[in-house]
């Protein structure tokens, strides 16, 4: 900022500062020597003064002292000649009786960062580091570091750093920090500081005297080190658990960092760890700063990508006090949604809902977005609450209800009935142009349903050369070639309008590109046309996605405790100011770790295309390369709905109990039960579940929350047999697993067809019984064998017995991979 | 590690300017202030970048207090050091604003000089730096006619005077030595209470985080003994013993206090340092022992004229002798508001319609506990439907209520051992804040 006046202030300055009446009474040169600093850290350049504060120096006023080299730190740089007489003064200080002197002196002349007075430097600094007191210590060692990184070229004596790690022993906690940071920074193209055993142990042992600021320190330097046994490991980690419960959040913080480095190779200590921090983390969401509540919120963000439901009951601690400021709220509603479940939805909901007629947008809009969220696994709820919404006719509520709606309908197909209805007369309150393009991706998908839709669009068309956003007028275009597709005698005229100003009057190039496209398009037929803009529809199966899958620790341990969470970018993958849903790529990752485990148990690795719809492809050379049949690929489409797969599976059930005990050689379809015992499924989580079967294009459609008896999962698969030269061997496979908990799965033993692929690749231990085509009266009869497994109830069309005991393989594999995860 | 550290205030002025590693240009303070205020939303979030600087900041008595820094560093050990920098700066200047940062730059210089060496945090302790600071602080204090009322008649003490003045802790810890030792040492229990009324009147959520501070004046340490009530319990699982029972569900301690006592008599033993930690710290969730302090009956409904009738009446639960105060309620009203016509029961309250923030705040200065008051206010909103009735509310309250804790956690005594010398006076304070205290309507 400049300042009015600065030279004559400076002119001013130095006429007193050279006044001997001045410098002879302490107090009024004091004053004036106040006044220059004043001046400067007011932001004026006062370093023409520094001759005369050099004078200054000299004085037994350690007040004054500490004022002059403020000045001189800050100017030296300017004049390095003039610096040097400040040297002599310094040098002198060092020998001062007082320790503060000494190290008031040993600190500044450090600090004025001079690369051609350090060869006056090193020797008041090497007998610094063995002075009495501690103070002087603390200041030499760090002294050494800025040595280094003033000339980071020369190198630093090696007896000096031999010093620095025998100070590492230094009674004082402080010097003791102080030799790691230094060593770090010296040491800096070495790795940093040695960390071996005994260092490790050592700071380990002292770490209790050390200040939080010092364990902070302490305990981030040692994330390097890597115990050499398992012993090691465990006395290392308890020793440190009072600290994981540190009630002081930057201790707490450093500590669960390091926990989860040591113990990266054991996630089940890594998932304790996290546990037991959940409660000072907590609490630190209540903390009287703001600032440290903001960070707590976000870390409890990392931890939730893990462990989903860790903070389930404690839902209400993220409830947004009125008072708090806006960018806390939308991280508590982030929050808020991911703890979720069949409990508490209704009182988040109802909190949410308060929300979204908060004064700030922002929280309004996000508290909006969020509720969509929730309505992905509640959807019904969730509509009654976004069209309540609309009834306020606000037009920042109003385009965020559109906006998430729009969002909602792409993932739950299911929802666009509630939607179209509540769509009506909303086009009068939207003004902004997100919500606008919302509302009209709407319109031209869904317009067959929706009676005023082409009333709303002619509105827009005739209104079209006013239009200022070139988003709305791209939108506009591509929802009236689709409301033209479902509704064409109403919408016809006002196409070839539309189509004309574009392609005739309009400037932009884009703009008038995508028409002609269109217009060229409809000389193709209808159907060609309908092929192009109704091509991709949204995925019905994206229904059951109904959160992420828990991500392993390790994918955020590293930016845990850093200021990556805390930071603006971090929030944006999940904003919902994006286009329409279609034009974000859907892309079901593999995950990594799951598919290499999966790989090594010869399952046929299915690649998942960038689109949307998985193709197949047999990688399964090494897999099933020693079977004798063909290799059987799984694939996902053509979809089954599943109002389609409840329809057919009551059908075939149907069928199947009316043929009874008999045998099903009729027909072409087979209908199995089997049980596989893998308990351990049941406490794996319904993403992960989904996420191993998708791995291997299994759908699942529908399931229980985990720990909920009886537990139920239906699922569905294509399965071809590329090597069959003749018919497209594809079979359409419905199944069902169920776990009613108690050890009550009483199932025949029956061998019969144990010579099966799956016993000549040696999985038939793992396979526990296998029986094909056996009824229900049947099995409760047989067995007599009481054990807690999985009943899997399959379901196949056209029949292909070796393709179902193939996919049996697979699924076991999957369910066994996954228990065995768990464990 | 810290780069940089400044002190602005909040029109973006350079208070304090101190650059530990010399990396950084100078104009980063510009930059910084410049990212800000180009935040849309009154409150810009913590951490902002410039490349590959990191600004975390804090907002505490209207300053902005920043330091720069690496990615990589601790949030929590950052913001916790900022944090601790603007207790002491208080502690040392006596209060927290603009003015006393700018009348005191030179003493918080020197105590930056001494917390922070080369980015490196040293000592935070009040106890070590106290060796070290030198300057005296600048105070500047107001005359207040109060100070005067407190010497009674002839010098004879009043009634008055064995209440402390509100200002008595808010001045510099260094002075004591100058002004003839005149030790004291308070200690405050303050708590917070975060409520959610569902609009059937059921309590929904009750959240209490409390604090025993200790701010000391005293010269020389001694050791000091906080009696807390005898039932005191923590957890859940505890068995109530006869009597109110005072419990909290989890509680921690500052690591200098000594606990030897505790689990017997619930004695708190530490020697303090000069200037203000936090002993003890508490929470206590849904289970309040004492009814809530204020009850809210709103009817609304729209009169013929297209007007919005709102009727509120609000009633404290207090025990009759206490009071709060400083209640403020905020109504939000449907958005485009016009005129707001208003009859309060009392002359003490006052009213008025913020179209800003698009609410009616009501303002009560002293509410007696036992009591109800109740206000009519009839809104003139040209575009009311029915569906604006859902704008209104939920209506949220702050208040400050003295001489009360939540918890009802109580100081049964306080002790220094040795006994000081000179004359020593011991003040106990309890306060409950509203954190956020919302009632749906």
């Amino acid at each position: 900022m400049p300042y009015l006046g600065g030279e004559e202030t400076v002119r001013e300055l130095r006429r007193a500062l050279s006044n001997p009446n001045v410098q002879s009474d302490p107090l009024r040169y004091r004053n004036t020597i106040l006044k220059v600093i004043r001046t400067m850290s007011q932001g004026v350049d006062v370093s023409g003064l520094f001759s005369e504060m050099v004078k200054a120096c000299a004085t037994v006023d350690v007040v004054q002292k500490k004022l002059v080299y403020v000045f001189l730190c800050s100017y030296a740089t300017l004049n390095p000649e003039l610096s040097l007489l400040v040297i002599n003064s310094l040098r002198k200080d060092c020998q001062d009786p007082n320790p503060m002197v000494r190290s008031l002196a040993l600190r500044n002349m450090t600090n004025l960062r001079l690369p051609s007075l350090v060869e006056y430097v090193e020797q008041p600094l090497t007998a610094g580091l063995r002075d009495r007191a501690a103070c002087v210590r603390r200041v030499a060692v760090l002294g050494w570091a800025k040595l280094h990184n003033l000339q980071p070229s020369s190198e630093i004596d090696a007896a000096v750093v031999n010093e620095l790690y025998s100070l590492l022993r230094d009674p004082d906690p402080v010097v003791m920090v102080n030799c790691l940071r230094a060593l770090e920074e010296i040491l800096k193209e070495e790795g940093g500081v040695a960390i071996n055993k005994p260092i490790t142990h050592h700071l380990l042992n002292r770490l209790k005297e050390c200040d939080i600021w010092g364990q902070c320190e302490v305990l981030r330097v040692l994330q390097r080190y890597r115990p050499q046994s398992e012993d090691e490991l465990f006395d290392i980690l308890s020793l440190l658990d009072s600290f994981l419960v540190s009630p002081h959040p930057p201790v707490m913080a450093a500590t669960l960092s390091l926990f989860l480095s040591v113990s990266s190779s054991l996630p089940a200590v890594s998932l304790a760890a996290l546990e037991r921090v959940s409660g000072p983390l907590l609490a630190a969401c209540g903390s009287g700063s703001r600032e440290m509540r903001f960070a707590a919120v976000c870390h409890i963000q990392l931890l939730l990508r893990s462990v989903p439901g860790l903070l389930g009951v404690h839902y209400k601690r993220f409830f947004c006090g009125y008072a708090e400021p806006a960018y806390i709220k939308e991280r508590k509603m982030q929050v808020l949604v991911e703890l979720v479940n069949d409990e508490n939805v209704a009182m988040i909901l109802d909190e949410l809902k308060g929300y979204c007629t908060d004064v700030n947008i922002d929280t309004a809009q996000a508290a909006i977005s969020a509720i969509g969220r929730i309505g992905r696994s509640y959807s019904d709820r969730c509509l009654q609450i976004l069209t309540g919404l609309l009834g306020l006719k606000q037009d920042h509520i109003t385009s965020a209800v559109v906006q998430t709606m729009r969002d909602l309908v792409w993932v739950c197909p299911q929802c666009s009935d509630t939607v179209c209805l509540a769509l009506e007369g909303c086009e009068e309150t939207l003004q902004d142009i997100q919500g606008r393009q919302a509302l009209l991706w709407l319109l031209g998908v869904y317009g067959e349903r929706i009676s005023s839709a082409p009333y709303t669009l002619e509105v827009l068309i005739d209104g079209v050369r006013s239009e200022a956003s070139l988003g709305i007028k791209m939108e506009l275009l591509t929802a009236t070639m689709r409301l033209f597709l479902c509704r064409p005698a109403e919408t016809q005229d006002m196409l070839g309008r539309l189509l004309h100003y574009c392609i005739e009057e309009e400037t932009d190039m884009c703009m008038r590109d995508q028409a002609l496209l269109y217009y060229h398009l409809l000389h193709c037929g209808i159907e060609e046309t309908r092929k192009v803009l109704q091509g991709r529809r949204s995925d019905p199966s994206l229904g059951v996605l109904i959160g992420r899958p828990a991500k392993p620790v390790s994918q955020w341990a590293r930016c845990f405790n850093t200021l990556e969470p805390l930071s603006q970018g971090a929030v944006e993958a999940e904003s919902a100011s994006r286009g329409s849903p279609e034009h974000m790529t859907y892309n079901p990752k593999p995950n990594a770790d799951l598919s290499d485990t999966l790989s090594c148990s010869h399952i046929q690795e299915i690649h998942s295309g960038s689109d949307n719809a998985m193709r197949c492809s047999d990688s399964s050379t090494d897999g099933l390369a020693s079977s004798i049949t063909a290799p059987l690929s799984l694939c996902l489409s053509p979809a089954v709905s599943p109002e389609d797969f409840e329809h057919l599976w009551l059908q075939r059930q149907a069928l199947h109990t009316e043929r009874g005990a008999e045998k099903i050689e009729v027909v072409d379809c087979a209908w199995i039960e089997e049980c596989v015992r893998c308990p351990a499924v049941l406490h794996c989580s319904p993403q992960s579940l989904q996420a191993a079967m998708q791995l291997v294009n299994i759908q699942t459609l529908a399931f229980t929350p985990k720990h909920t008896l009886p537990w139920r999962v239906y699922l569905y698969t294509h399965t071809q047999r590329s090597h069959s030269t003749d018919a497209p061997n594809t079979t359409l496979i419905l199944g069902e697993l169920l776990c009613t908990g108690e050890a009550n799965q009483k199932a025949g033993v029956k061998k019969g067809t144990a010579d099966s692929e799956a016993g000549a690749e040696g999985k038939e231990d793992q396979l526990v019984r296998k029986e094909m085509v056996a009824t229900a009266d049947r099995l409760s009869e047989d067995g007599q064998e009481e054990e807690e497994g999985i009943k899997v109830t399959l379901n196949q069309q056209p029949r292909d017995d070796d393709a179902l005991r193939q996919f049996l393989t697979v699924l076991t594999t999957v369910l066994n991979t996954l228990s065995s995860e768990k464990d | 590690m810290i780069s940089q550290v400044f002190i602005l205030s909040s029109k973006g002025d350079h208070l304090i300017h101190k650059d530990f590693r010399g990396q950084a240009g100078n104009d980063i303070v510009s930059t910084f202030y410049e990212k800000v205020t180009a935040l849309t939303g009154d409150q810009p979030p913590v951490v902002m970048n410039h490349k590959d600087l990191y600004f975390v900041h804090i907002r505490q008595g209207g300053l902005y207090w920043v330091a720069t820094t690496t990615v990589g560093s601790s949030p929590f050990a950052i913001i916790e050091f900022l944090n601790r920098l603007a207790a002491l700066v208080k502690d040392y200047c006596g209060s927290l604003s603009e003015k006393s940062v700018q009348m005191n730059f030179a003493l918080i210089y020197e105590l930056l000089d001494e917390i922070v060496d080369y980015g490196y945090i040293q000592t935070t302790s009040s106890d070590v730096l106290k060796n070290f600071i030198q300057t005296e602080a600048v105070t500047s204090r107001p005359f207040s006619l109060f100070d005067l009322s407190n010497v009674g008649l002839f010098g004879a003490e009043t009634q008055q005077s064995k209440v402390a003045p509100s200002s008595a802790a808010t001045r510099p810890i260094q002075s004591s030595r100058e002004q003839g030792g005149k030790s004291e040492i308070f200690v405050d229990v303050i708590e917070r209470m975060t409520v959610v009324i569902g609009s059937n009147g059921v309590l929904m959520k009750a959240d209490v985080e409390g604090e025993i501070r200790v701010k000391c004046y005293m010269p020389s340490c001694s050791e000091m003994r906080i009696g807390l009530n005898e039932e005191f319990s923590i957890g859940k699982s505890q068995l109530r013993g006869y009597g109110a029972a005072v419990r909290v569900d989890e509680c921690s301690f500052h690591q200098a206090v000594r606990l030897d006592e505790f689990d017997s008599h619930r004695i708190l033993r530490l020697c303090p340092s000069q200037g203000e930690q936090t002993v003890m710290q508490y929470q206590l969730s849904d289970d309040l022992p004492s009814a809530l302090p204020f009850r809210l009956f709103p009817t609304i409904e729209r009169d013929n004229g297209g007007r919005l009738l709102m009727y509120m009446k609000l009633r404290c639960d207090l025990p009759p002798k206490s009071a709060a105060i400083n209640v403020c309620a905020t109504i939000p009203v449907p958005k485009g508001s016009v005129s707001l016509s208003q009859e309060l029961s009392s002359p003490d309250q006052s009213a008025e319609l913020k179209p800003q923030s698009r609410a009616v705040v009501w303002q009560i200065a002293r509410f007696a506990g036992g009591t109800q008051l109740s206000a009519l206010f009839k809104l003139e909103v040209p575009s009311l439907s029915s569906a604006s009735m859902l704008e209104v509310g939920p209506v949220g309250l702050s208040f400050e209520l003295p001489k009360i804790t939540a918890t009802g956690l109580q100081i049964r005594f306080l002790r220094l051992s040795p006994v000081q010398p000179g004359p020593s006076q011991r003040w106990v304070r309890y306060v409950t804040h509203s954190d956020s205290y919302t009632i749906r309507i």
